[in-house]
Order: C-alpha cells, then sequence, then structure tokens
C-alpha cells in the first residue's frame, strides 16, 4: 500500500508525485554512479601525475581512515568510548612484521618469511582476537568506563613494543618488510614494475593498495551500519536497557562491534606501518588514540564518510601546514612547529564541532544539500 | 626493612598526589556528568602558574597564583565549553576535554619548554632521616597535606550544604532541583573545588625528589585515571583508594624492580593499568562504585 505510506512522511514529501519521485531517483542514481565512475578514473591515473610525497600522504590516511571508520563504529555508533585503536595497530604491524620478515640471528629477531599477504590476513585476524579477548571486560562496560579500560590498552601495547624485543626490535623498532601481491612487488626502486612504459614504484602501488581496501572497509562498514547488527548497535547507544527490552544482546553486540574495531585497527596497523617503513613504540602513543577520536567527531560521528573525511583532516593536516605555512618565521625558529599548530587546529575543531554542530562536517555537507534541495522543492535527507 | 619503608612512604606521597586528582574527577563526574580527560593538564596548568609567578611572589604567593589559575580555568571550562554542550551525551562530553586536553597538552610543555620550573619551596630538596633512610621533606608535606584536604573534603561533603546539595544532585537532578537546590551554583562549586585539588597535586608534584616543574609531569598525571576507575567513578571513598593502592604498588614495582625484571623494563608505567584491567574484570564499577541495577 505505498498511499498508506506516503501520508506518514513529511508534508516536502507529498508534493512530489511518485512518478515524478521515480525519475528523479533514478537520476540520482545515474548521478551517483557517475561520479564514483569519475572518482574511479581519477583514483587510477593520479599516481602518473603526483610526486611520491603526495602518493605517500593519501597511503598514510587511507590507512588511518580504515581505523577511523572502524572506531566509528564503537565510538560514533554504538557511542561506546575507545581508545583501543593504537593497542590494536600494534597488534596488526607487529603480527605483519613478525610473520613476513627473515629471522635476524644478529640482532636476535624472530621471523617467520611467509608470504606478505598472509602477514596481512593473520594481523586483521590477531587483532579480532585481541579485540575479542578483551571482551569479558568490554561488553560488561558502559561507554566511559570503556574509555578509561581500552586507555590503558594503549600503555600495554607500548611495553610490549618495548620489552618483547625479539619480535618489535624493541625500542628502537624494527624495519617493515616489502609488501607482495600475486608475485608483485610493491617497491623495488632498482627495477620497477613496468607497463605500457609507465614505471609503477612502491607508492604508485601502494596508492592503488590503500584506496582499494579502503573502499572495501567503508563499503563493508556501511552494509553493517544498514544492517540488523547497525540498528542494534544504533540501539545500544540510547543506552542498555532500552536496547536490551527490544531483545537486543547487549553484552553480545559490544564485544562484537569492539571485535571489529580491532580488524579494522589491525589492518589500518598493517598499512600504516608500511607507511612508514618501520615500527617504533613511539609511532603508537596515547595522542594517536586522541587523534583517532577527534577524527570521527569532525568528520561527522556515526558516518563512514565522516570517519573518511575526518581522517584526512585530522592526519594529513600537520604535513599540509609544513607544506603551507613552511615559510613562516616561528616555524623556522623552532619556536612553534606544524605539528604544533595543527593541534591546536584540530583541538580546538573537536571542542567547536560538539558545541555547533554534532554532526560534524558531513553534517554540514547535508545541510548544504538540502537547503539546495529545498530551494528547488526536492525531499530532504536526515541520514546520510 | 628501611628499603619498604621508604618505599611506602614515596608510594603514599605520589598516591596521595593521584587521590587528589582522582578526588577532582569524581567530583566533576558525579556534579555534572562530564569525565574530564584534561584533569591532568589542570593540574600542570596549575603548578605551571605556580611556578612562573613564584619567581616574583615567592613559594606562597605563587601557590595561591597557582591554585587561582587552576580553579579560575576549570571554572571556565564549566562556564563555557561544558555549558554550551547542555543535554548533550556522556561520551560527547568527554570526548570535548580530549580535544581541551589536546590543546593544553600541546601548549604547556611548548611554555615550559626545555628548562625546569622551580617553584622555590622554602624546604627544598631537604631531606630528613627515617629508620636509616632519607626522605624527601616534599614527600611528607605531600602526605599531611593530603590527609588535611581530604579530611576537610570528607566532612564537607558530609556535613557542609554544599555537599548535602552535592550529593542530593548527584542522587537526582531533577529531583534536587524542585526541593529548591540552586544546581549551576553546585556545579560551578564543584569546578573550581577539582580545579584547585589538581592544582594543589601539580604543585606537590613538582617538588622534591623532582627538581622541579618538567614537561614529562602531564604523563604522571594520566596515571589518577585509572586510580578513578579503580575506586569507582562515583565514589569518593573509592578515589583515595584508588590513588593510594595505584601509588603505593607503582613505588613497590620500581624498587623492585631488579627483581621483577623479567618482566621487563618500565613495568612500572603500567602496572597501575594493569591493576585497572583486573579490577574491572571482577566488579566493573570499580571497588567502591554503585552498581546500576539493570536486567540485561
Amino acid at each position: 500500500m505505498p498511499e498508506s505510506v506516503d501520508t506518514q512522511k513529511p508534508p516536502t514529501i507529498t508534493v512530489a508525485v511518485p512518478t515524478q519521485r521515480r525519475r528523479r531517483k533514478s537520476d540520482k542514481r545515474t548521478w551517483k554512479w557517475a561520479a564514483i565512475a569519475v572518482l574511479a578514473v581519477i583514483a587510477l591515473i593520479a599516481p602518473l601525475y603526483l610526486t611520491s610525497y603526495w602518493l605517500q600522504l593519501v597511503f598514510a590516511v587511507s590507512a588511518i581512515a580504515i581505523g577511523a571508520i572502524g572506531l566509528n563504529l564503537v565510538t560514533g555508533t554504538a557511542d561506546q568510548l575507545s581508545l583501543a585503536n593504537p593497542f590494536f595497530m600494534v597488534v596488526g604491524a607487529l603480527t605483519y612484521v613478525v610473520l613476513c620478515s627473515e629471522a635476524d640471528a644478529e640482532r636476535g629477531l624472530v621471523g617467520l618469511g611467509l608470504p606478505p599477504i598472509v602477514g596481512l590476513v593473520g594481523g586483521v585476524a590477531l587483532a579480532m582476537v585481541a579485540g575479542l579477548l578483551f571482551s569479558p571486560i568490554a561488553s560488561r562496560l558502559r561507554g566511559i568506563y570503556l574509555g578509561m579500560a581500552s586507555f590503558g590498552l594503549v600503555f600495554v601495547a607500548i611495553y610490549v613494543l618495548n620489552n618483547a624485543g625479539a619480535l618489535s626490535g624493541g625500542f628502537n623498532g624494527r624495519s617493515v618488510p616489502t609488501f607482495e601481491l600475486f608475485g608483485i612487488v610493491f617497491g623495488r626502486s632498482d627495477e620497477p614494475l613496468v607497463i605500457a612504459g609507465v614505471p609503477f614504484g612502491r607508492w604508485e602501488l601502494l596508492w592503488y593498495l590503500g584506496l582499494a581496501l579502503l573502499v572495501a572497509a567503508a563499503w563493508f562498514a556501511s552494509n553493517i551500519l544498514k544492517s540488523r547488527s547497525g540498528r542494534a548497535l544504533r540501539l545500544i547507544a540510547s543506552g542498555d536497557l532500552p536496547a536490551s527490552v527490544s531483545g537486543v544482546h547487549v553484552a553480545w553486540y559490544k564485544a562484537q562491534v569492539f571485535a571489529i574495531s580491532g580488524m579494522y585497527a589491525g589492518l589500518a596497523g598493517v598499512l600504516f606501518a608500511l607507511s612508514i617503513g618501520s615500527i617504533a613504540p613511539e609511532t603508537f602513543s596515547l595522542e594517536l588514540a586522541l587523534e583517532f577520536l577527534a577524527m570521527i567527531v569532525i568528520g561527522g560521528m556515526g558516518s563512514v564518510a565522516g570517519a573518511v573525511i575526518g581522517a584526512a583532516f585530522v592526519a594529513a593536516m600537520p604535513l599540509l601546514l609544513q607544506y603551507a605555512l613552511g615559510d613562516i618565521p616561528a616555524f623556522q625558529t623552532g619556536e612553534i612547529s606544524a605539528a604544533n599548530v595543527a593541534n591546536y587546529v584540530y583541538g580546538l575543531a573537536v571542542i567547536l564541532v560538539l558545541i555547533f554542530k554534532p554532526s560534524g562536517l558531513v553534517g554540514i555537507w547535508r545541510d548544504v544539500m538540502n537547503s539546495f534541495r529545498r530551494r528547488k522543492n526536492i525531499p530532504t535527507t536526515t541520514e546520510s | 626493612m628501611s628499603d619498604f619503608l621508604s618505599t611506602l612512604i614515596s608510594g603514599l606521597s605520589l598516591g596521595s598526589i593521584y587521590a587528589l586528582v582522582a578526588l577532582g574527577i569524581v567530583i566533576l563526574f558525579k556534579s555534572s556528568e562530564v569525565m574530564n580527560f584534561a584533569h591532568g593538564s589542570i593540574a600542570v596548568l596549575g603548578a605551571f602558574a605556580a611556578g612562573r609567578a613564584s619567581d616574583i611572589l615567592g613559594f606562597w604567593g605563587g601557590v595561591l597564583v597557582g591554585l587561582a589559575v587552576a580553579g579560575l580555568f576549570a571554572l571556565f571550562v564549566e562556564r563555557v565549553l561544558v555549558r554550551a554542550m547542555k543535554n548533550a551525551p556522556i561520551v560527547s562530553l568527554a570526548i570535548m576535554t580530549i580535544g581541551l586536553q589536546v590543546i593544553l597538552d600541546t601548549e604547556l610543555p611548548r611554555q615550559i619548554g626545555s628548562d625546569i620550573i622551580q617553584l622555590h619551596q622554602p624546604w627544598g630538596l631537604d631531606s630528613v632521616d627515617i629508620g636509616g633512610t632519607l626522605v624527601p621533606w616534599n614527600r611528607i608535606f605531600t602526605i599531611l597535606v593530603t590527609l588535611v584536604i581530604i579530611v576537610a573534603f570528607l566532612l564537607a561533603f558530609r556535613f557542609s550544604s554544599w555537599g548535602v546539595s552535592m550529593r542530593a544532585a548527584a542522587e537526582d537532578r531533577e529531583a534536587s532541583e524542585l526541593v529548591g537546590i540552586k544546581l549551576s551554583r553546585i556545579t560551578m562549586v564543584s569546578w573550581v573545588l577539582a580545579g584547585v585539588l589538581a592544582g594543589v597535586a601539580g604543585i606537590m608534584l613538582s617538588g622534591a625528589p623532582s627538581a622541579g616543574l618538567t614537561p614529562t609531569m602531564a604523563v604522571i598525571a594520566l596515571r589518577a585515571f585509572p586510580a578513578a576507575i579503580i575506586g569507582g567513578l562515583d565514589s569518593v571513598t573509592g578515589a583515595l583508594v584508588g590513588g593510594l593502592l595505584i601509588g603505593v604498588l607503582e613505588a613497590l614495582t620500581i624498587t623492585y624492580q631488579s627483581e621483577l625484571s623479567f618482566l621487563g623494563r618500565g613495568l612500572g608505567d603500567v602496572v597501575s593499568y594493569l591493576l585497572m584491567f583486573i579490577v574491572l574484570l571482577v566488579r566493573p564499577q570499580g571497588l567502591f562504585g554503585r552498581k546500576e541495577v539493570v536486567r540485561a
């Protein structure tokens, strides 16, 4: 009964006649696919024109964005504060390094020399296991307690990196083995992969890898959000009691979503380690945990696109500021660094977003689009 | 034995500092449901202001300035930032304080720089001989000052009209407002108080055995969070017990590090978090926290 459904919608929608609406919807879909196709083409040919500096930056941002998407499921959607992302990144990165490096008897380092793809999958799997192991704590705590408990995990991770020298190389860290897939080595500068006369070096190939995994991760997360599990998580955000009354197994879902965020962060850890080229304790600090929260808040809590935008905003800012403002005297005297300024900007952005626009950049974008739609009498949206 | 005694004293003094910060965290959580991640930085801010002012005004003048700055800053956070987010979820409020923490934690170390800021304590780095070991006076003063503050606080919490209204407000905000308790005043007083407590902790932390205020202090102040969680976020007693427990445990770990060397370096940095995990496994609400009765 489509008529009876229509009467329940807001007045702006009832203006549109069904046939017109169907046409607009298919129009919209065509536009959407056209936009996706254009973006895909840009993503494919961009490495031919960008310098490795930008390729590396985008790869690092996609790694971080994957972690932010996972965190957004826990903190943005289910409203359970988590600061554990650096911990899971350590689990992922460490697994990758140990599984794929060759053993080094001189430094006493353990390595199994397995193919990199095994290391990647193993890192993600072990990060998920780590998330599940934490579930006796994660599933029983309310949002804020979970935040504090997961905050402790970051210190445990740094402690492990410092002390498990045979695995991590200790304080000085350990270099990350080059990625390889289907016999293609990602980054052998002496004999790069050449396709149609174009050389593809490390950063060109990693660019594709990062973006492909980011798209897959975003697609997976948005499917979770659209499914029964996503609705259950949103219900948990409104409180344990209302959720359990509606038949959601709260503890099980909390444990699950924490483990899934672990998977995401584990993958992010492997990729981030590849982008830096080495793992060291100082990389996976508490500051990183705070940056992840800043990303999902600035981008938009509970939105997959928001997590990606926020990650780009926070992770790329120090480098962009350095690039844009490198000539300012205060930077050159060392009085203040680009990283300092970036911290002020994103710290302030978090506060301002939470006070004035809790739905973040995605919310602002939606408002702009809606005001445009209203002028043209097109139905407005409330969800992304 | 003397080794153990001096460890115990240094643990108790470190623990009293954690307890003061944790007490502030608990007060804020009870009065306005804010989990203030920037509380450690408020402690550093207080110590920093005290250090800078003591160059001109001497130690006691510096202390007054430092406490005033810490209290007023906390008040600013409440009036301007927290109030603007009325009715926001608890997690959003916590993340807002994280944004604040990022700014403070960048700016304060930059201001402190590489030099050590002296607070010009009249007792300086002097020590006293207790049972064959030298214990800095600053440690003993820390324990005594904390003792006095906490007894005064517990009495106030129990008997003063502020304490009664605050407990009522923590119990049920709407009902307490209906019986004429001015919630906004209670909240303001709580924030100022929590800020001043953090300031005291910061000033005590910048004395002997540390030579003065160093940028690494912010990391130490972070350990008040597991203290608050171990005790239970909504329990004043819990904050005290949690703080002392963690302080003593940490001091013991550091003293007996050589016996514990199979566990690796830097165990003192993580032992408080490990204790927190164990407590949360057994009692998710903390040792003294009140359990929410929910059938789920």
